[in-house]
């Protein structure tokens, strides 16, 4: 079960923060709560802030302006010790010490968060390195440094992880076997602050996230929020035998009709039948761009479109042979509105 | 508020790390021969070879030490933090409950106990030579020597650690560690001694022997130099009225001084 995050408080607290690094403002008046118990995501482009936001959350970085708090106590100045006994972080790119072996590593960072030692070897086996435990980290892979980086963030039970980058260098079986542990720790309350490039990852794991442009927080919400906000189309893709194609098109064609949609200038009510398979989008009607692909027809529509479009193909029956209803994902959220965001 | 389980945690992990490297074994393996070779050979230039006098085998390890030790403790220390920045672990580190004063000072500590084991393995072996030649007091001056050579070690690991925190990256604090050697090494003493001729002594003459002390390497040459009468006359600074320079309280003083200053320009620049 997932923990009710609005029902809980918040576990970190950022009000006007901002960060300039000479003339370049690398974060601009960011105000942000993520709530306890939260899987929050932080995507940006490059430079868009993240590492910047991220660092000045650990204390890492002092703020040119606001506050932030985490569990209510301000992360800079005298709370910054106390703040970081909560907290575990697993940075992008793991660096760790190649002459100590796994165990030694968190023996080491053990001791420093003032956890038992007799913690490390379980740490050690719930990320899969128990075989691994005496070798020296220099003859660790990447993804098992990376995994070793996890089981230090998780000593101590945390009660907020950050998170960036998590999965880099991890392979398939590690990658699910560390979502698994995150789904975990989130039933157990734990607040994680997620960055990741691979937008598909945190489409289904995050409660919330924000989108980052030139240091500024230009969209947040859950990602069902977030589409709902940007208005991007849903993709219907239609399986076809070749020779029922163009009256597919037509079909489509009419719902601009019946819509009563007169927008798309240069868009035709017909398509370009006979033309081959797999060709660029072709045809505007109702807001919808249809395209050729091998396998029929793909459809970008509207939301409020879809029950007409489902309602103009059915005449086709039988010889439409499948159909499949795909919502935009964090990615299309993501490129298709990061023009907009940035503006 | 320095907690001290947190830096002992850095210093011990710095100081395995170090040994494991093999890079105590690889530092005390210099010591022991070069100091081994120049307590036999140091004579050669007078025609004799062998073991002469105490003092005379101590005034030829000061040279040994001036050149070794100061260029040692530069390598050893001169990444400690930009190492650590550059490879990305200063971020896990100080995200975890540690202090950055706590993380340098452990960093220091662990690296001068790394390099302090290096050298006294080093120079044990002379030890052992002297005290069976000369008896067990020899072992009294000796062990003076060497810990000075331990002082004058942490004085330029201090400076290296100042620069690794300094430098953006590590080529730069390697630049500055080699920079360093050779000013405070070779050329300082040229500075000074060019100065004193150039104005034939007439300006400032009085405070140029304590201009020594701006110099840790001086500083340890002269709490050798004055220590031992014989080696006194080896140098010909026996009729130079340095009172307050041979007060070894002052040396001392000035030796320690020059190991917190630099840590403690360190500690300052380091804070974010």
């Amino acid at each position: 079960m997932r923990a009710d995050a609005s029902m809980l408080g918040a576990a970190i607290s950022l009000r006007g923060v901002g960060k300039r690094f000479g003339a370049v403002l690398a974060v601009d008046g960011v105000d942000l709560d993520i709530r306890r118990g939260e899987v929050f995501g932080l995507i940006g482009h490059n430079g868009a802030g993240k590492s910047t936001l991220f660092k000045m959350m650990l204390g890492l970085l002092p703020p040119s302006a606001g506050t932030l708090r985490v569990a209510g106590v301000p992360v800079a100045g005298g709370g910054a010790r106390a703040v970081r006994r909560t907290i575990g972080y697993l940075p992008e790119n793991v660096a760790l010490w190649d002459n100590l072996s796994g165990l030694e590593t968190l023996r080491f960072f053990a001791r420093l968060k003032a956890v038992p030692a007799s913690e490390c070897a379980p740490a050690l086996a719930k990320v899969g390195l128990e075989a691994a435990a005496q070798r020296p980290v220099r003859e660790y892979s990447k993804g098992m440094r990376q995994r070793l980086g996890f089981a230090q963030a998780l000593l101590g039970r945390p009660q907020v992880l950050f998170l960036d980058e998590p999965t880099t260098g991890l392979d398939p079986q590690a990658i699910r076997a560390f979502w698994d542990t995150l789904s975990a720790l989130r039933d157990q309350g734990v607040t994680m602050v997620l960055s990741s490039h691979i937008l598909a990852e945190l489409q289904h794991r995050v409660d919330r996230l924000a989108v980052l442009v030139a240091g500024r927080v230009q969209a947040l919400g859950s990602v069902e929020q977030l589409r709902e906000e940007r208005g991007l189309p849903l993709t219907v893709s239609l399986r076809l035998a070749a020779g029922d194609v163009p009256e597919a098109e037509r079909a489509l064609a009419a719902v601009r009709a019946a819509a009563g949609d007169a927008a798309a200038p240069g868009a035709g009510a017909s398509t370009t039948p006979g033309r081959n398979a797999a060709s660029g989008p072709h045809a505007v009607a109702a807001g919808l761009v249809v395209e050729r692909t091998a396998e029929g027809l793909r459809v970008r529509c509207p939301r409020p479109v879809k029950v007409a479009v489902l309602q103009a193909l059915a005449p086709l029956g039988p010889r439409l042979l499948d159909v499949q209803i795909a919502e935009p994902s964090l990615e299309d959220l993501f490129f298709g509105s990061s023009e907009r965001w940035s503006r | 508020m320095i907690e001290a389980r947190q830096v002992l945690a850095v210093a011990a992990k710095e100081f395995r790390d170090r040994l494991r490297n093999r890079w105590v074994l690889a530092v005390a393996l210099v010591f022991a021969v070069f100091s081994l070779v120049i307590t036999y050979a140091g004579g050669a230039q007078q025609g004799a070879v062998g073991l002469r006098s105490l003092e005379f085998t101590i005034a030829s390890l000061v040279s040994l030490v001036i050149y070794l030790v100061p260029l040692i403790a530069l390598l050893l220390g001169f990444d400690a933090i930009v190492g650590e920045r550059e490879r990305g672990s200063l971020d896990l580190l100080l995200a975890l409950p540690l202090t950055r004063t706590e993380l340098l000072l452990g960093k220091y500590l662990g690296l001068a106990g790394a390099l302090a084991l290096a050298m006294l393995a080093g120079l044990a072996l002379v030890g052992g030579v002297l005290a069976r030649r000369f008896g067990g007091d020899a072992l009294y001056h000796y062990g003076g020597f060497v810990l000075s050579a331990v002082l004058l070690g942490l004085a330029f690991l201090s400076l290296a650690v100042l620069m690794s925190v300094l430098a953006r990256d590590r080529t730069r604090a390697s630049g500055l560690a080699i920079v360093s050697w050779f000013f405070f090494v070779l050329v300082f003493d040229l500075l000074l001694l060019g100065a004193l001729v150039g104005t034939g002594g007439h300006y400032g003459g009085e405070i140029f022997p304590y201009l020594l002390l701006l110099n840790p390497a001086d500083v340890f040459r002269i709490l050798n130099v004055f220590s031992l009468d014989e080696v006194r006359n080896i140098h010909g600074v026996a009729g130079i009225a340095l009172q307050v320079l041979g007060d070894i309280r002052v040396l001392g003083a000035a030796m320690l001084a020059w190991i917190v200053a630099p840590l403690a320009l360190a500690n300052w620049r380091f804070k974010p």
